[in-house]
């Protein structure tokens, strides 16, 4: 098992250095740069205005310099200075993550639990009208656009209807502390993780239902049922157990998307997250900003990668760590 | 529809108006505006960006104010002189004014501020001053600019966007880039920087030391960040927020908003910087090299149908290289009323052969890529073929600054004179790669060079108009890009918000007077 874990997190060593290298490369592929960016916000430049700023960003360097310095920091943990915004990468980074972590976590919950429940009634009801609606709304809030789904939550709840607040993390400088303030980021909360979690659950819905389905046809099922084993145990022990590999697989390469996945949900409910600080940076080509989101979100998949197949054990005895 | 739209934003700006007459100001309250995108910094002397010029226009003061017709107000300084041959500018400052560390304000910092610190930081601001032979404080609250000649728009450069006073003693012997005192602005504004968190605000709170007696009215200011423009117009609508500072909506909300009772929309506020939209049309290839090609465009474009249409009829037909709002203007001919017909003429002329041309539009959102269309759409129909090419703001900065384009739409800032804004796109010594903002065209004629230089240093304003107006005739006729449109961004607003627009700079610059119905 230690074996096991030290292989993998070498592999994910290596994988890390590639990705960033490959994305370092790739982001100065783009046109333009920081310094063209900043003047063009400022309608004003003149030669030495850019010559300046570039070299206050370290532009002015060969890029294999510009590479090797980077790589290297990141090594140390360090992930730069954000020369535009004036502050830390590192610093940028936590101020979003535990925004972007509560809004992913919560919609990642809620589209799992949903899903797989949902899924699990829609499979052993198959064909009657509760699967029918389930399956309907599942496709429903697959088909349709997120932030759409997002304007229209907004108009109806926040706008008409006047229940939850419509954007924001919490109420601005309201002096909230304690269980008050929970309770107003909770309210805050709920429309972006519901409109992210339905949108995630509908696969989960569409696969836990069709890989019961599946397993429903085995033996063992059919041997269970013979033995007279109750059918909600028979669902649950015997075939959900069996069915939600795949689901897992899923859950786990979503799980990965956490801190990047949710830009359009951030952007259009202004939640201060990480989607919204790598997309910025991309339009502003805040290049270390938006490399150091890069080398977290990488990581975040690699240890998810990691914990999906440690939870394949989990569910599955027959799976062997290799 | 024009004049519908007019009326009511006319009606709009008269029922702020005249309660503003009826009852007297209260202090106290929160404004909640909104900015529009976050600002990469506040330290107005280094980052100068319309974010930035709307939250830091409560930190940061200038020498003067501009009211709506650009006549200098007193701000920092409380009056002044300009000597008979135009050489000497004496500037007498306000008593008790401070920092907000409490430091004194004086005659120092703001010759530091003109001599070192914008010099350094702003390439504009480098050039004015290669016309200042010295700048002086003779005491504490006197400050004495001697010019090397005449340079009539001088006046106009004091403005707190432009000529911010920065404090000496925090950035005297600094790297003023690398300062650390660039996160938490010092300035001498009414409002303080308090707090702000990345991504979802900032907060500004008023400042009790003010020097102005009774002033600012309100306790705090609080600019919301919300990155999505339908969900910033519902965030008004749900009394989240008091004011959309202009720009921050597409037009087309601002028409469904402004049928709210109790809303009200101004225009005004943009007189200093007159925004004009035109597309850069690149002299340096053929077709386009040839002044008709260029005049053919020009009455093939339908601006009448794009101001109605695309921007729901806020602007102005632009009427040449001078904004109409900007001193100095002359309306002179031709004016390129829409004429398909004479467009294919001058095209049959030149002998065009229909070759597709590249056009770059501005990424700016929903309504410029409409005009982008429209603009297609008016030119295919006399036959000329574009090709749109999708950029981002950076890929667009990289290709305009290196003259990779053929026509590119881009907006520029008039800066309250043709010397300060209009001059640079059309005189030949600005033709420079790396810089969007110059003579990016590639025109080039001695004759106009000529003039605008004589202008710039013309004594009376009467010599100055005449130059100016025979500069704009040539233009007129030369076409070296296509004027598209002076742009108006109106601010939609509470109408219990007073006095949010006094000056041409608009609520940046305004906040100082601006109180709110308890």
């Amino acid at each position: 098992m230690l074996g096991f874990l030290l292989t993998r997190v070498g592999k994910a060593a290596v994988v890390l250095l590639c990705i960033t290298v490959l994305n370092f490369l790739l982001i100065h592929l783009a046109p333009g740069d920081p310094a063209m960016v900043m003047a063009g916000e400022a309608g004003e430049a003149d030669p030495e205005f850019i010559a300046q700023l570039r070299a206050q960003f370290g532009l002015d360097r060969p890029l294999y310099v510009q590479l090797w310095s980077y790589v290297s920091s990141v090594a140390q943990l360090d992930l730069g200075y954000s020369y535009r915004q004036n502050l830390p990468v590192l610093d940028l980074i936590l101020q979003r993550l535990p925004a972007t972590l509560l809004l992913s976590l919560s919609a990642f919950v809620i589209s799992l639990g949903l899903g797989v429940l949902a899924g699990t009634i829609a499979a052993s009801r198959q064909g009657k009208p509760a699967d029918t609606l389930i399956s309907t709304i599942a496709l429903l809030f697959y088909a349709t656009p997120l932030f759409w789904f997002a304007l229209m939550a907004v108009l109806l709840f926040s706008v008409k209807l006047d229940w939850l607040p419509g954007y924001g993390f919490e109420t601005i400088r309201s002096g909230y502390t304690g269980m008050e303030r929970v309770l107003d980021i909770a309210a805050h909360l709920v429309m972006p993780a519901f409109t992210l979690g339905l949108f995630l659950m509908a696969v989960y819905v569409r696969m836990t239902r069709a890989s019961m389905l599946e397993v429903n046809k085995h033996d063992y099922v059919r041997t269970a049922r013979a033995k007279g084993l109750r059918p909600a145990l028979i669902q649950r022990r015997h075939v959900l157990r069996n069915a939600i590999l795949p689901v897992v697989t899923l859950a786990g390469l979503q799980a990965g998307q956490l801190v990047g996945g949710a830009v359009l949900i951030e952007t259009v409910f202004a939640w201060p997250g990480i989607g919204r600080l790598m997309f910025e940076a991309l339009a502003q080509r805040d290049y270390n900003v938006l490399l150091g989101v890069f080398v977290v979100s990488a990581a975040m998949v690699l240890m998810f990668n990691l914990v999906t197949d440690l939870a394949y054990r989990l569910v599955d005895p027959r799976i062997r760590t290799t | 529809m024009f004049k519908k739209t007019l009326s009511a934003a006319l009606l709009g700006t008269v029922c702020a108006a005249l309660p503003a007459f009826a009852q007297d100001p209260v202090a106290g309250g929160r404004l909640n505006l909104l900015v529009q995108p976050e600002p990469s910094g506040l330290m107005l002397g280094i980052t100068t960006n319309a974010a930035t010029n709307l939250v830091s226009g409560g930190i940061y003061e200038g020498l003067l104010r501009y009211d709506q017709d650009l006549t200098p107000e007193p701000s920092l300084a409380k009056s002044w002189e300009i000597s008979e041959d135009g050489l000497t500018y004496t500037f007498h400052l306000q008593e008790g004014v401070k920092w907000h560390d409490g430091e004194p304000m004086t005659a120092h910092d703001v010759v530091f501020t003109f001599t070192e610190f914008l010099t350094e930081t702003q390439p504009r601001h480098r050039n004015i001053m290669n016309r200042v032979a010295s700048v002086e404080a003779p005491d504490e609250l006197t400050v004495v600019f001697t010019l090397k000649q005449a340079f009539g728009p001088f006046i106009r450069i004091f403005a707190y966007k432009t000529a911010p006073i920065v404090p000496a003693h925090i950035y005297e012997g600094t790297d003023f880039r690398a300062n650390e005192a660039n996160a938490t602005p010092i300035g001498t504004g009414p409002f303080k920087l308090d707090e702000w968190q990345r991504g979802a605000y900032i907060g500004l709170v008023k400042n009790e030391d003010y020097w102005m007696e009774g002033r600012p009215y309100l306790d705090e200011v609080i600019y919301h960040i919300i990155p999505d423009a339908a969900s910033r117009a519902n965030a008004y609508e749900t009394g989240d927020l008091d004011v959309l500072p202009g720009g921050t909506i597409e037009n087309f909300d601002i028409v469904r908003l402004q049928k709210n009772e109790g809303t009200c929309v101004d225009e005004g506020g943009w007189q200093y910087s007159s925004p004009m939209a035109w597309m850069w049309l690149n002299n340096r290839n053929a077709p386009l090299d040839n002044p008709k090609m260029r005049q053919a465009i020009m009455y093939a474009l339908d601006r009448e149908l794009a101001l109605q249409v695309v921007w729901n009829g806020f602007g102005r037909v632009a009427k040449g290289p001078i904004a109409s709002t900007t001193p100095f203007f002359d309306e002179t001919g031709p004016l390129y009323e829409h004429n398909p017909e004479k467009a294919k003429e001058l095209l049959a002329e030149i002998g065009y052969d229909g070759t597709p041309l590249r056009m770059l539009p501005l990424p700016y959102g929903e309504t410029w890529q409409r005009w982008a269309e429209v603009v297609r759409q008016n030119l295919a129909q006399v036959g000329i073929t574009l090709q749109t090419e999708a950029t981002d703001v950076a890929g667009w900065n990289q290709k305009t600054s290196q003259w990779d384009y053929d026509l590119a739409f881009t907006f520029v800032a008039q800066n309250g004179d043709p010397e300060l804004g209009v001059a640079r796109n059309y005189i030949s010594s600005q033709i420079a790669k790396g810089n969007p903002f110059n003579n990016v065209e590639g025109y080039s004629n001695p004759k106009v060079d000529e003039l605008f230089a004589k202008a710039a240093v013309a004594v009376s304003t009467e010599e100055r108009q005449a130059l100016y107006t025979e500069v704009q005739q040539i233009l007129q006729e030369d076409v070296p890009i296509a004027w598209l449109q002076e742009l108006s961004f109106p601010t939609v607003y509470d109408c219990g918000v007073h006095n949010l627009i006094t000056t041409a700079n608009g609520a940046g610059n305004s906040l100082r007077d601006t109180w709110k119905e308890q």
